[in-house]
């Protein structure tokens, strides 16, 4: 039994506290980021997302050298970044050429500043560490900033929960009924800027959108119910999250020895495996009924 | 410039033999038997899920009848004839090409040739000329996006008869027009049919704007045809025996509307178009 | 500041040879892209080029080869699977899945500082004489299966129906223009970076777009921003010592920002000359 554990969690994985913070954060985060996720995959607004983290990866890489912590980064400029999408409404069409350029635009100052950063403080490691994450490297102060804003988002989100779902399903109805559209939208995009930041933080600008809509996206194919959908996005994302870590602890052992893999390539692919176990299930055919791939 | 193919007085532009095209079980086109000869303006016309696409594309080459034959010219129908001129339904297109009206048109002279086409004052000339045929000439360089759906359908119209077809294809080119636009579109083709002596298959759902100008309709339903005169096909009995339950033929005010006979389950309801409803109510 | 040298140190020159032929090969694959709307492409493509670049720099091969290898497999496998599922989930999904895959072989090699920076963002030091010819060769085959694929494709792109009927192989075009935007692509990469080569593809036809309507006027304008685009970039980027992919951003956005300013003002004088460009 000990040797089964030992094969599965290479040595001194329980004693390293930097493991043992990066499993508290990551769970953290990923299971808030499943549960705004199921909203952000009913509302469409996936691309919102990879847009505040874009803009969000800028703003980090301007904190790294202001001498900032990098989360305030992701922070500022994700949450500006959400309330310029909100005041564009509809002007800002997901495949408009404009929305690409601007978004482009945001990328190349993100450059600049991440060049700025290995060239003037010395942190040849800051785009590493913004692009792709740095959920081994995160100091006690920052994980207890996380846990409250996480707190904090959760407690929005169970305030606002049933007229979010509502203007979320039907807004028409939602204006009837005399629910304060307006607010619980832009509501919405604040708590999705929390989420998108934080995740941002672990697994990097680049791959946040993964945890974000990843799980989320694989929980609304197995169920219809909301309430589920959450549970079920969360535990993906934390399955995914924490089997990550361990994989990247222990690939320390593996070829090329004493590097390690990175830890958001086993999120991403995990959770990417999630979901099309999810798509598989689809395609099996069911007693009775022959489900057809394709149409007329 | 392409030579004309000289058909033989009295040949059938094209020959559709008992054709059956089936897919996963379901056939799609049964026994279909259609003649056309040159100049002819033929309507197809048929409810939605007939199979009136599957026929074209037969026609066109580029589906296989599971049985029987398609002859166009006396050669079986091969993929790209460039005697057959293809109109589809509408553009779907991103406002933001760049393409205008003339550039459409000049498409359907050499689109599908490789390479880039040298700007030559021959091949200004065939497009001008072809745009004012179709009284399109005034808009030649509006962007197509920007268009009517009437000014979109003669630019169609104008890139499928650069070739010199000798038949023309129009998948449902009136489905989104006005009433207005919709005659001005049949009454074009009409006149170039003639003119040209191109036979002419059209795909409507709304047989009206084309009563005065038809020869011929070939009535598609259930995938089984019915091919003759106007006053020969549209009868209780024939259409009825098409479809296999009882079917009415009403004519109202000058047009023909064919609704569901009694007994039939659907009483009263018009057969080929959802959008005529309101004129049942009438 | 500006010294000789912007032109004579061999580095320079390399930078603006290639610089032009990606400049030039952009702007007309770019056109395609605008008009097919081909957007999920030019983003990933690159990105799995990154992926594969990442990985040749860690087996110690040109990364041209992992470049041009993944980005093309990409340009297959969406081909392949085709516009069936405009699925966004799985469109996300498979652009962070392959940025994660470049992360896990950037990741595992020594020389990531470099290695990943430049694959991401681009660089002006970045290529070498050997690069220079592997690019201009490439650069030229594309350019020429494009000219061989302008009619039909442009056909296709307007009207499939149209273009089938036609007799024209519409679903191995695209897989071929796929094919010719993933070796675009790996030559675009080292020069601009993966995450801003969209910006050099779509923000000069973006532009050129708004201000004309005929497609060979918009080739040709898009063809003038791009090479502007880069120019000013290097020059930029060589005072500066400021990453290249910065400048090609900012420049490329300003570019657009200017043509929608023109047609803008164009529209508001409509009085004067009927203008009827759709922007």
């Amino acid at each position: 039994m000990i040797y089964f554990l030992n094969l599965l969690f290479a040595p001194g994985f329980f004693q390293n506290t930097q493991v043992l913070n990066a499993l508290l954060l990551g769970g953290v985060v990923a299971a808030i980021s499943g549960v705004v996720g199921v909203f952000v995959v009913i509302r469409g607004q996936s691309f919102v997302g990879h847009a505040i983290a874009d803009f969000g990866g800028a703003g980090a890489a301007i904190a790294v050298l202001m001498g900032i912590n990098t989360l305030w980064g992701f922070l500022g400029f994700g949450v500006l970044s959400a309330a310029g999408v909100e005041l564009m409404g509809n002007r800002a069409r997901e495949h408009d050429l404009a929305t690409g350029i601007v978004l482009s635009v945001a990328l190349g100052v993100e450059s600049l500043f991440l060049y700025l950063d290995t060239h003037f403080t010395g942190q040849a490691g800051a785009p590493m560490m913004i692009l792709f994450g740095s959920i081994f490297l995160i100091k006690p102060s920052t994980l207890s900033i996380v846990v409250a804003l996480t707190a904090a988002t959760t407690a929005i989100i169970i305030t606002i929960y049933r007229p979010l779902l509502l203007c979320s399903i039907d807004p028409d109805l939602a204006l009837t009924r005399g629910v304060p559209v307006r607010i619980v939208k832009l509501l919405f995009i604040l708590l999705l800027s929390f989420v998108v930041a934080e995740g941002s933080f672990i697994i990097g600008a680049l791959l946040s959108t993964a945890l974000l809509i990843g799980p989320a996206a694989s929980a609304t194919r197995i169920t219809h119910k909301m309430g589920l959908a959450m549970l079920y996005s969360a535990v993906l994302g934390m399955s995914a999250m924490w089997i990550g870590i361990v994989l990247a602890y222990d690939s320390f052992l593996w070829p090329p020895v004493r590097r390690g893999w990175p830890v958001s390539f086993f999120v991403c692919a995990l959770i990417l495996l999630f979901y099309l176990l999810t798509r598989l299930r689809d395609k099996l055919p069911r007693s009775g009924i022959m489900m057809s791939g394709g149409g007329t | 410039m392409i030579s004309p193919v000289k058909v033989k007085k009295g040949d059938a532009i094209l020959s559709i033999d008992n054709i059956r095209v089936q897919f996963n079980q379901r056939y799609i086109l049964k026994d279909v038997n259609v003649q056309v000869f040159p100049g002819e303006f033929i309507g197809l016309i048929g409810p939605n899920g007939a199979g009136k696409s599957t026929l074209f594309k037969v026609i066109l080459g580029l589906l296989s009848p599971t049985q029987g034959s398609v002859r166009v010219l006396g050669r079986t129908a091969k993929r790209g004839d460039r005697l057959i001129g293809y109109v589809p339904q509408k553009l779907f297109l991103d406002p933001n090409i760049p393409l205008r009206a003339r550039d459409l048109v000049a498409l359907g002279l050499d689109g599908h040739r490789w390479g880039i086409p040298l700007p030559r004052k021959e091949r200004k000339k065939r497009v001008d000329d072809m745009l004012k045929a179709v009284d399109a000439y005034r808009f030649a360089d509006s962007p197509v996006g920007q268009l009517s759906g009437g000014e979109q359908q003669r630019l169609l119209i104008a890139q499928a008869l650069l070739t010199d077809p000798q038949l023309l294809l129009l998948d449902e080119p009136l489905s989104n027009l006005d009433i207005k636009s919709a005659y001005e579109v049949v009454n074009l083709v009409s006149r170039i049919g003639r003119e040209k002596g191109i036979a002419v298959i059209l795909v409507a759902h709304d047989m009206n704007p084309l009563l005065s100008v038809m020869d011929r309709v070939l009535y598609l339903a259930e995938g089984k045809a019915v091919m003759g005169k106007v006053e020969d096909i549209f009868r209780n009995d024939v259409l009825s025996g098409l479809y296999g339950y009882p079917v009415e033929v009403l004519h109202v005010n000058g047009r023909i509307m064919v609704v569901g006979g009694k007994n039939s389950g659907i009483n009263g309801y018009p057969l080929e178009c959802n959008c005529c409803q309101s004129e049942a109510a009438t | 500041m500006l010294d000789t040298g912007i032109f004579t140190q061999s580095f320079m020159i390399h930078a603006w040879i290639g610089g032009t032929i990606v400049a030039i090969l952009s702007a007309f694959i770019g056109f395609f892209v605008v008009i097919r709307g081909s957007s999920f492409a030019a983003h990933t493509l690159p990105q799995a080029g990154f992926a594969g670049g990442a990985g040749a720099v860690l087996l110690n091969i040109n990364p041209l080869y992992g470049l041009a290898a993944f980005a093309v497999g990409g340009a297959l496998l969406i081909g392949y699977l085709g516009n069936k599922e405009r699925n966004d989930v799985i469109t996300a999904l498979t652009l962070v899945t392959t940025l994660g895959t470049g992360a896990l072989f950037l990741g595992l090699t020594n020389k990531y500082a470099t290695g990943a920076y430049a694959l991401l963002f681009g660089q002006i030091v970045g290529i070498s004489s050997d690069q220079v010819v592997e690019t201009a060769v490439l650069g030229v085959v594309c350019l020429l299966c494009l000219a061989f694929l302008y009619r039909p494709l442009l056909l296709a792109s307007v009207s499939r129906e149209i273009a089938e009927a036609r007799g024209v192989p519409v679903r191995l075009l695209e897989i071929c223009f796929l094919v010719i935007v993933g070796l675009a692509a790996s030559i675009i990469v080292p020069v601009v970076g993966a995450l801003l080569c969209f910006s050099l593809l779509i923000a000069p036809n973006a532009a050129s777009v708004c201000l004309t309507n005929s497609p060979g006027k918009a080739m040709a304008l898009s063809l003038l921003l791009s090479l502007v685009n880069i120019w000013i970039s290097i020059v930029l980027a060589y005072i500066s010592g400021w990453p290249i992919g910065f400048f090609v951003s900012m420049t490329g956005a300003l570019l657009y920002a200017c043509a929608r300013a023109v047609h803008y003002i164009r529209v508001k004088n409509i009085r004067l000359k009927a203008v009827n460009i759709q922007c």
